[in-house]
């Protein structure tokens, strides 16, 4: 009978170590293949973790309460019968680096169940939801896509090129994550930089960076007397942050585009729409996420990720929403939004920011966006430029929706106006054609029934 | 007239046309391939095969030249170039007749005449009988090549000649001027060198060999000035004039006037498409350059029309056309072929000592964003090279430092084209430094100065 291995799982690139909460299942149990067998706290979400394979419980490496580096080994499954020396042997355990791959031992050892556990933790700061008149809190910086599975876990072995292996391990790519595109599935150097590009890219935070604090600064009355400063640890989202901007802001060209939108005719069609019986609620975050799917349509090469070589012309519209944490920004994204309805988007747009408020995020929603929005009009702001988030093309920076004078026919009145702003990967598009989609997105959101049909 | 219905017409059999006949009738297609010269294009006829002959001459009288090296004594010797050509006739036919016989064996039919397209499914063939018409659900054109010339110089093949006129004139000049110092001139200069020809080379680049790196270009500018070659380079054609006996060639050298002058010039200065008379422009083809534009499959701008091989566009060589073949046979089949790595193409150049190089240059893995790192071995120090008294020129490993990736290779020396190919493996396979200095490689041989350069890229040669 097979002995399994059961390893911390890595579910983010940023993630270097994880917690057991809870073991489920004591030594001595049986397990069944799928069973769920413990529960673990990583930096983004907490997991059930599932067993990959059947048999006893023989061991458990990492006790409930401890942290092991990703990889490590935290418990073993064999039959009764096993000689599990062996592999404990090879164990660092809690803390420890992740064990060689040993040869004998079979399939894979355990994978993250993606359901999501742990309850709602109370958010230390109420973002407020906004009533009628504000935007949604989809809001923060740009987004921070949390590299998140790209590919099943296979066994021991990867089947990889040498040349993939360095830079995976330069670069911190886990080489059991990447789908190999070479003969046979190996694993060649475009599939790690395709995964370093999707996976990494923890990042960045908008030029002005409003709305994230580290937790315990800020102003707090009461300062104790005779103290000059705190340090405050590095939450592991910031962490990520600070590890991965650099890396979007600095090899990434950004230029960037602001348009004014009319907002009346959105703001008058929103208010019938949500004044409708049974039906969700619409945001101005909801008509702007909705009126890019649009234009991202119309306008495949903003939909487009620079890849060395080639320009990867995205077929389907994934949306990175961006939203503050009192740890830092988190970026979910809202899968297939060009088939997507308003009212879709609405629900499901709230959905996962609600979770990700929670923590309770999978972790393949926090990959694979090929745009992003980031509005912060709920904290009043004008306008601001985001940072890219590679290797999406291009973020849609969106201010709040003002009450302005206006000119029309000569005279001066008001009206209700929104600023954009669009930051585009130079390597991927010009000028003209970002121009093209915001002109576009504009007419989307200034004829709003167009979002409608 | 006749018609032959097919699933597949070929139009050309150089190494690109053939190549892609036989896949295509190995993949259980009927073919037709239409051929206005003998199988095997200029390649096997004009071009690759012949020179080689010529060259393995060249190498030969060379080495009758260095009897004494090697305590041989001689009471002179002489060499018969109008025999050499000949022999390279007879290699040519050879090969020629060994295509006659993969067709035959592929059930391909092979139709003589100049083929055109009628129609994006019709080639009209003119033989010398009269007209046929291939009828054909999908069109591969391999048409090919054919030497450029300077704008004002007639090539008449006589005094001013081309390739194709050098393969087969069997009397060799007393001097002669090659204009071009690429692969084709470098070859030229060393066999009529060898002949006792005073060959003068003429470059308007800077350098001989100019899209090698800088380092070998340099170095085999040496060897062949010792050998008597006169290399001018950064000197442009002006006119080419033809006398009674010689040719007056004006130059431009540093802003000077200057007239050279010989029996014959060879014109080497590059190789055209050949696009025109094939009805193209009637079926609205795209052309790039001067060459079809095609797409990874090799699929011209028209649906179901293919183009490969020189008239594809650079690089101009037979085996890159081959892959391309490939490629078109199996796309045409409904099979996903394999993209070409058009970065990982050998490039090899078979004058004495031979050149050779893939990748990128030196100069152009500095010029890119990584840290590089450079390992050279000189033959000299190569026991093997030695030996055969071969020892000149280096093998240069030019690698990203961080990764270890085998970024370009260049070699001058003996067997360099041989050579080549374990970078060429090493690179399909994205092997890096690592790998190959843990490969072991047999000794004595030629190849353990591939050996010493990689393990020089990591400061850790051995024997130098």
């Amino acid at each position: 009978m097979a002995i399994t291995k059961v390893v911390m799982p890595k579910l983010s690139e940023a993630m270097e170590t994880g917690k057991v909460i809870k073991w489920i299942k004591k030594e001595g149990d049986r397990v069944e293949g799928g069973e769920i067998i413990a529960e673990i706290e990583t930096d983004k979400a907490d997991i059930e973790l599932e067993a990959f394979g059947a048999g006893v419980l023989r061991k458990i490496v990492v006790p409930a309460g401890e942290r092991a580096s990703v990889g490590g080994l935290i418990a073993v499954i064999a039959e009764p019968a096993d000689d599990i020396g062996s592999v404990l042997a090879v164990a660092p355990g809690a803390g420890g680096p992740p064990p060689a791959p040993t040869p004998p031992t079979p399939p894979v050892s355990a994978a993250p169940v993606p359901k999501p556990i742990t309850p709602p933790p109370p958010p230390a700061r109420p973002t407020p939801l906004p009533a009628a008149g504000g935007p949604q809190p989809v809001a923060g910086g740009p987004p921070i896509p949390v590299p998140g599975a790209v590919g099943p876990v296979r066994g021991d072995r990867v089947k990889a090129s040498p040349l993939a292996k360095k830079i995976a391990a330069q670069s911190g790519v886990d080489l059991r994550l990447v789908q190999g595109s070479g003969p046979g599935g190996r694993i060649v150097r475009r599939d790690v930089q395709a995964a370093m590009g999707s996976q990494p890219a923890l990042a960045p935070a908008a030029i002005s960076h409003p709305g994230t604090h580290a937790p315990g600064v800020g102003a707090r009355p009461g300062y104790p007397p005779g103290v000059e400063y705190q340090d405050v640890r590095l939450s592991s989202i910031r962490a990520a942050i600070a590890r991965q901007m650099p890396l979007a802001k600095g090899p990434v060209p950004h230029f960037y585009l602001t348009r004014e939108i009319a907002m009346d005719r959105a703001w008058e069609l929103r208010e019938e729409l949500n004044a409708l019986e049974g039906q969700p609620k619409i945001s101005v975050t909801d008509m702007t996420v909705k009126a890019c799917a649009l234009a991202l349509t119309e306008h495949p090469e903003v939909n487009a990720s620079f890849q060395g070589d080639t320009i990867r012309v995205h077929y389907r519209v994934h949306i990175g929403l961006a939203v503050a944490l009192d740890e830092g920004l988190i970026t979910p994204v809202l899968r297939n939004c060009e088939g997507k309805s308003l009212a879709q988007i609405a629900v499901e747009g709230r959905d996962l920011v609600e979770r990700a408020r929670a923590r309770r995020l999978r972790a393949p929603e926090l990959s694979g966006a090929t745009f992003s929005v980031s509005n912060l009009g709920m904290f009043a702001m004008d306008e601001f430029s985001a940072i890219i988030n590679p290797p999406e093309g291009a973020i849609l920076a969106v201010g709040a929706v003002k009450v302005v004078p206006v000119v029309e026919d000569g005279r001066i009145g008001t009206g209700r106006r929104m600023k954009v702003t669009l930051s585009c990967d130079h390597r991927v598009m010009d000028g003209a054609m970002g121009a093209r989609f915001l002109q576009d997105l504009t007419q989307f959101l200034e004829e709003p029934l167009r979002l409608l049909v | 007239m006749g018609t032959h219905k097919v699933d597949v017409a070929v139009v050309g059999t150089g190494p690109g046309g053939y190549v892609a006949a036989i896949r295509c009738a190995q993949l259980g297609l009927s073919v037709a391939a239409v051929e206005d010269d003998r199988p095997g294009g200029v390649c096997l006829n004009w071009g690759c095969i012949p020179t080689k002959a010529l060259l393995r001459n060249a190498e030969v009288v060379g080495l009758f030249g260095r009897a004494a090296e090697f305590g041989i004594k001689l009471s002179g010797f002489e060499a018969d170039y109008a025999e050499a050509i000949r022999r390279s006739r007879r290699v040519a036919d050879r090969m020629a007749k060994g295509v006659e016989f993969l067709f035959k064996k592929n059930k391909i039919a092979l139709i003589p005449g100049r083929g055109r397209l009628k129609s994006r499914t019709l080639v009209e063939v003119v033989t010398s009988a009269g007209t046929e018409a291939v009828e054909a659900r999908q069109i591969i054109l391999a048409t090919g090549s054919e030497p450029k010339s300077l704008p004002g110089v007639v090539i008449d093949e006589q005094s001013v000649i081309s390739s194709n006129g050098a393969v087969r004139l069997e009397r060799a000049p007393k001097s002669l001027i090659i204009v071009g110092a690429g692969a084709v001139g470098m070859e030229f200069a060393d066999i009529y060198a060898a002949y006792g020809v005073q060959v003068t080379l003429v470059e308007a680049l800077p350098r001989i060999l100019p899209l090698e790196d800088e380092e070998v270009s340099s170095q085999l500018a040496r060897f062949f000035s010792r050998r008597g070659v006169a290399i001018r380079t950064g000197v442009k054609v002006r006119t080419v004039k033809t006398a009674n006996n010689g040719v007056t060639v004006e130059v431009e050298a540093d802003g000077k006037a200057e007239r050279l002058e010989a029996e014959q010039v060879l014109m080497a200065v590059g190789r055209g498409a050949k696009v025109k008379d094939l009805g193209l422009e009637a079926l609205g083809v795209t052309l790039e350059r001067g060459s079809v534009k095609v797409s990874p499959r090799m699929e011209t701008s028209v649906g179901g029309l293919y183009a490969i091989g020189d008239m594809a566009g650079p690089p101009l060589l037979a085996h890159k056309a081959m892959a391309e073949g490939v490629v078109a046979a199996e796309a045409i089949a409904g099979q996903e072929p394999r993209p070409i790595d058009y970065g990982n193409v050998p490039s090899c150049t078979y004058c004495r000592p031979q050149v050779a190089s893939i990748g990128r240059t030196e100069a152009q893995a500095r010029a890119g964003v990584s840290e590089v790192t450079v390992g050279r071995f000189p033959f000299s120090a190569n026991g093997k090279a030695v030996a055969m008294g071969e020892a000149e020129g280096f093998l240069k490993v030019v690698a990203d430092k961080a990764t270890g990736e085998i970024l370009g290779v260049h070699i001058v020396g003996p067997e360099a084209t041989e050579l080549i190919h374990e970078f060429a493996v090493g690179r399909t396979l994205e092997a890096t430094l690592e790998e190959l200095i843990h490969t072991i490689h047999a000794h004595p041989t030629l190849s353990e100065v591939a050996l010493e350069a990689t393990l020089g890229a990591l400061g850790q040669a051995i024997h130098i």
